[in-house]
């Protein structure tokens, strides 16, 4: 016998990126001093923090160390890519015959910029972040990485604001209602890094509806992705806001995601998880305002090697305030998911209702998903409660099907499907909820 | 005479605990049964091992279909050589609305005739459904609604009817499709089994209580008890049970074990 000595798991690779990297972008993007120093101070919180293990309590159960940073943390180069390189299923209008908003980028270029004449003469802006930056100082710099996602928070948090290669900037002015909805697709052919940013700020009084498409071709070496969302929803505002992840197999994504939302205001917002290999993303709603209502709707499907890491807070900082997370997730194969949620409330603050619940199907006997619900209030005239259940794919039902001359693929498909239809109705686009349809069905017939 | 279901000396147990022991029963094309018995006696159970539901062991005995021993098929290829089961309890399903689903199961049958079979086409599966759905009346908005959720009691039995009309078995189990059915929808769904009576259809009404078979007239009544059938005759049989309830039965047959 060989003596095996036990050695602490080793620690997880940085990417070898350096300030120059920093000084480069921001030159290439012609960018103004203000957002060049920003980028090179978030720098200097990224050198100080250390890269996350599984040492940290977010981290414990998330590994990845198989992510070669040589390879995936390539700067994607510029192609010259055209706008019909992305799916056409994710080119179309969301609702009718034209689009309204419409932005598109290729490995981080953007490749389509349009917003409805009717979009721009309600004073609405809608453009790549870049763009923004220069002509609209004013909007986006005391509100970009300063309100809702923060350098600070984490490694890859400080990356993002050092970093961020491309994004797209929604701006709905006091007490406007978005005629049509925005739509922005975020699609990479080559493998490398990507770094994309969503800033909308609905005002005051303001209505706004936004999707974003994330997806990539399937790619032959590792990518990585570290994106940052946020969405600043005003006093008696309403946001609807829909995200839909379905990157290739070889894709890291490391994510904030934080809404802040004003007093009476309302957020609809609904995530959906399909593609990477690995996803790491935090998903966190602020209720600033009193009255403040927020829905948050997850769906997460994950099969073969993915990973899945999903963290969610409610975090109740006024009076009167409701917050309704829902997330149903699947997994078969060998995958793995996780998620952890959390509400917590300041102290005094009262007449919370607060709800989360993560409901898990559990697809083969190799897959593995953990749900984590937790509480932390310091008021006492609140309502808050969790729930996590898991459960295989109902017999009785597939039976029933089954009793009626269908074959069974078909009927497990049916019944699974069933089992995500309330949140998909919660997407407001039937083509859209089609599309998510038909890879949720891939994913259940796919490795028969 | 037509093909027959032949329920031959069948033992079935749910989680080893046996229900059904020693069954025999057998229905042919164009014959009505009456089953009957008190609550517990076997007789849903007998009716999802028909159509094969896996929740259930069969243990011994022969289920002969059209001459072929069907125990091992699944209850997709059951339904489609003929076989239809009404259920007692339905159970819903959201999002797959109750047209689309009918599609899907008569496809399911044009499919497994001919693999390149194109499906039953839109315009004549609508008109399949108004048909049907006018003689059971019901209101054509359910064909939009998802199956069976938030259905009334009464709805559901309508809908496992319908069911039934559009895809024309040749031996059909009606699991108590008269619980939970005012006078006015037994009727309304008696006639319409009615109307599908003929030489290519054999029922097993399956019942608690003599009230649907004054609409359904079966022409031979079996009484179930302790997973066995302990009495057979005509429709006289139904009438007695009816006056003396199964008390007399209990006393008779029951078992000490
Ligand atoms: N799926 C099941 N799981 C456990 N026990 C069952 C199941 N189905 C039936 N049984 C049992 O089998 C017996 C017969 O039930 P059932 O067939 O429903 O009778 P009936 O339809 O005549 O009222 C009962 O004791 C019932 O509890
Ligand atoms: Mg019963």
């Amino acid at each position: 016998m060989v003596a095996v000595t036990r050695r602490r798991p080793t620690a997880p690779d940085a990417p070898s990126y350096s300030r120059a990297d920093i000084e480069a972008l921001s030159e290439k993007l012609k960018e103004p001093t203000w957002l060049r120093d920003s980028r090179l101070a978030a720098w200097e919180l990224y050198e100080e923090l250390p890269m996350p293990d599984r040492a940290l309590e977010e981290w414990r159960r998330t590994d990845y160390r198989s992510l070669r940073w040589d390879e995936a943390g390539r700067m994607s180069a510029s192609l010259d890519s055209r706008l019909t390189a992305i799916p056409a299923a994710n080119r179309e209008p969301l609702a009718g015959e034209e689009q309204g908003g419409f932005l598109a980028f290729i490995n981080g270029e953007v490749v389509h910029s349009e917003a409805a004449d009717s979009l721009s003469r309600q004073g609405i802006v809608f453009t790549d972040l870049s763009t923004a930056c220069r002509l609209h100082e004013d909007l986006v710099r005391p509100n970009l990485m300063t309100r809702a996602v923060k350098p600070g928070e984490g490694k890859f948090a400080a990356l993002h604001a050092a970093l961020w290669t491309h994004g797209a900037f929604v701006y709905v002015p006091r007490g406007t209602a978005a005629e049509l909805p925005i739509h922005i697709v975020m699609y990479n052919d080559q493998p490398g890094a990507t770094l994309g940013h969503v800033l909308v700020i609905v005002e005051d009084g303001a209505q706004a509806t936004v999707l974003v498409d994330y997806l990539s071709a399937q790619a032959q070496s590792q990518s990585v992705y570290v994106g940052a969302t946020e969405l600043l929803v005003g006093s008696g505002a309403n946001l609807r806001y829909v995200s839909l992840q379905d990157w290739d197999r070889q894709m890291f994504e490391f994510s904030y995601q934080r809404a802040r939302v004003g007093r009476d205001a309302a957020l609809d917002w609904v995530i959906g998880t399909m593609g990477s290999r690995f996803v790491k993303s935090f998903i966190e709603v602020e209720l600033d305002g009193t009255g403040a209502n927020v829905q948050v709707s997850g769906m997460f499907f994950a099969d073969k090697g993915q990973f899945f890491d999903l963290d969610t807070q409610q975090n109740h900082n006024a009076p009167l305030t409701t917050s309704n997370l829902l997330f149903k997730g699947a997994a078969k194969d060998t995958a793995r998911s996780l998620w952890q949620g959390m509400i917590k409330s300041l102290p005094d603050m009262q007449k919370i209702d607060g709800f989360q619940a993560c409901r898990n199907l559990v697809l083969s006997d190799e897959a593995r998903m953990d749900a984590i619900p937790g509480l932390e209030i310091e008021a006492d005239d609140v309502r808050c409660t969790h729930a996590a259940t898991f459960g295989t794919l109902e017999e009785q039902p597939v039976f029933y099907l089954m009793s009626r001359g269908i074959p069974r693929d078909q009927a497990e498909l049916m019944v699974a499907e069933g089992f995500f239809e309330e949140l998909l109705e919660r997407i407001p686009f039937e083509r859209v909820q089609a599309r998510l349809r038909a890879s949720l069905e891939a994913k259940i017939i796919g490795s028969r | 005479m037509g093909a027959a279901l032949e329920i031959r000396n069948l033992h079935v147990s749910v989680e080893g605990k046996p229900i059904l022991r020693g069954v025999d029963l057998t229905v042919k094309q164009g014959e009505v049964h009456a089953l009957m018995g008190p609550n517990g006696s076997g007789k849903s159970t007998l009716a999802n091992v028909l159509l094969g539901n896996p929740a259930y062991e069969v243990t011994g005995g022969e289920i002969i279909f059209k001459g072929e021993n069907i125990l091992e098929q699944e209850p997709d290829v059951r339904s489609r050589a003929g076989l239809f089961l009404a259920f007692q309890y339905p159970v819903s399903i959201p999002g797959v609305t109750l047209a689309n689903f009918l599609r899907l199961a008569i496809n399911a049958r044009l499919k497994a005739e001919d693999p390149e079979s194109k499906g039953i086409s839109i315009g004549d599966f609508r008109k399949l459904m108004r048909a049907k759905m006018d003689m059971l009346q019901m209101d054509h908005s359910f064909a939009g609604r998802y199956l069976n959720e938030g259905f009334s009691g009464g709805e559901k039995k309508r809908a496992e009817i319908l069911q039934m009309a559009v895809l024309q078995p040749s031996v059909a189990i009606l699991d108590e499709t008269d619980s939970g059915l005012d006078i006015d929808a037994l009727r309304i769904v008696s006639e319409g089994v009615n109307k599908l009576r003929g030489p290519g259809l054999g029922v097993l009404v399956i019942t608690h209580y003599q009230r649907i078979l004054n609409y359904i007239r079966p022409e031979f009544v079996h009484v179930m008890y302790n997973g066995r059938i302990v009495e057979s005759g005509g429709p006289d049989l139904a009438l007695r049970l009816e006056e003396t309830g199964y008390d007399w039965v209990r006393e008779r047959f029951e078992v000490v074990e």
